[in-house]
């Protein structure tokens, strides 16, 4: 292999990864928008809207996990033998994340259907706590001591 | 391709590579992809949880302070951010280090590895102070100081996963970090000159780019969502 060819295929090299720290950062940048975002303007964006940006930051988490594990783990230009052995049986995770994610939330529901006890406390909020009874005063004291 | 040097052949009975890689990248790529289980497994379990509790803090509440502050700062993001950048920028000098090391230009290696290992330094560090403050404020395994996000009483559910799941990768940093520093010592004994290539250096690579990997994962599905 000659020298101006070994040279040249360095100077590619560096390029893409240039261009894929770019792609990076900017995914990053939109990633912490996205979250100030929520956090700024919780109350107009209502329930589906945090739902929906949630939901975008999730994909872009993807889309960067892609560019690290395509360009810079190389796996994009290995042989197509070789991306089959990783990528397989890392797609058991889909499963995974449908069915646990599914199940949590099942078990959720059913313990708000059925156990009252479980159910009443999602409407208590900690300072109603404080007037209502002291058993919870130590907790209380915790949280205020944040404040101040 | 050039970076083919296949000097492990004798590992493959079958005469040459079958992927076309040494031996040792192979298996670090099993070791990693290994690895992704134990973390998927944990954030999985994390996700569950969070799915079948009623409430949940809100990050942008428990991570909004920064360092050189009194009172802790109110500033949701900004440090988690840093962290953030830290890691990416060490995954790109790690990757400018072993593409040094395809053209044996070992004055870049050396460059491109001290850099990689200042910034996982930095990046301890970083967390070093959150875990110190986080625990200044009464949060640590089995104690969550934090409200839910709608006022409620939360579990310990938070703190728990937190902990268990950045100490874990915290863990994995650390070690990138000493591995980066073994190599940056073979590189400085002229190890990979004599040996007639740099491929140590990749499989060092392959761990510091997952471990940024898995930052991704922690730092959208704890700080962001």
């Amino acid at each position: 292999m000659s020298h101006t060819h070994n040279a040249e295929t360095y100077k590619a090299a560096k390029a893409e990864v240039k261009r894929v720290t770019i792609i990076l950062t900017i995914l990053t940048i939109i990633e912490l928008v996205l979250g100030f975002w929520m956090y700024s303007s919780k109350e107009s964006l209502g329930h589906s809207g945090i739902l929906f940006i949630k939901g975008v930051i999730l994909i872009l988490m993807v889309v960067k996990a892609f560019y690290i594990v395509a360009y810079f783990m190389h796996l994009k230009h290995e042989m197509k033998n070789m991306i089959m052995t990783i990528v397989v049986p890392l797609s058991l995770f889909i499963w995974f994340i449908f069915a646990f994610l599914y199940d949590g939330n099942s078990y959720n529901h059913l313990r708000n259907t059925y156990d009252r006890y479980y159910e009443s406390q999602r409407h208590i909020k900690v300072e109603d706590k404080h007037e209502s009874s002291a058993t919870h005063s130590t907790e209380n004291e915790n949280h205020t001591e944040e404040h101040h | 391709m050039a970076t083919t040097a296949v000097t492990n052949t004798k590992w493959w009975n079958g005469g040459k590579s079958p992927f076309n890689l040494e031996y040792g990248k192979v298996m670090m790529w099993y070791f990693l992809m290994s690895d992704a289980f134990t973390f998927g497994a944990f954030l999985i379990s994390y996700g569950t949880i969070r799915f079948s509790t009623n409430g949940w803090p809100d990050p942008n509440v428990v991570f909004k302070s920064y360092p050189f502050q009194p009172h802790g700062g109110n500033a949701p993001l900004v440090f988690v951010s840093i962290m953030t950048f830290i890691l990416i920028i060490s995954s790109v000098t790690m990757v400018l280090a072993v593409q040094a090391g395809h053209h044996h230009d070992k004055k870049a290696v050396v460059r491109n590895l001290i850099l990689t290992i200042i910034g996982g330094a930095m990046f301890l560090g970083c967390q070093a102070w959150e875990w110190t403050h986080l625990h200044e404020h009464g949060a640590w395994w089995g104690k969550n100081p934090f409200l839910n996000a709608d006022g409620t009483h939360a579990t310990t559910n938070f703190t728990n996963y937190f902990f268990t799941i950045t100490g874990f990768h915290g863990f994995h940093v650390f070690s990138g970090v000493v591995i980066n520093i073994i190599m940056l010592i073979m590189t400085l004994n002229n190890t990979f000159e004599k040996r007639g290539h740099y491929l140590m250096i990749e499989k060092a690579g392959l761990y510091w780019h997952f471990v940024d990997l898995v930052w991704v994962f922690v730092f959208a599905l704890f700080y962001l969502v």
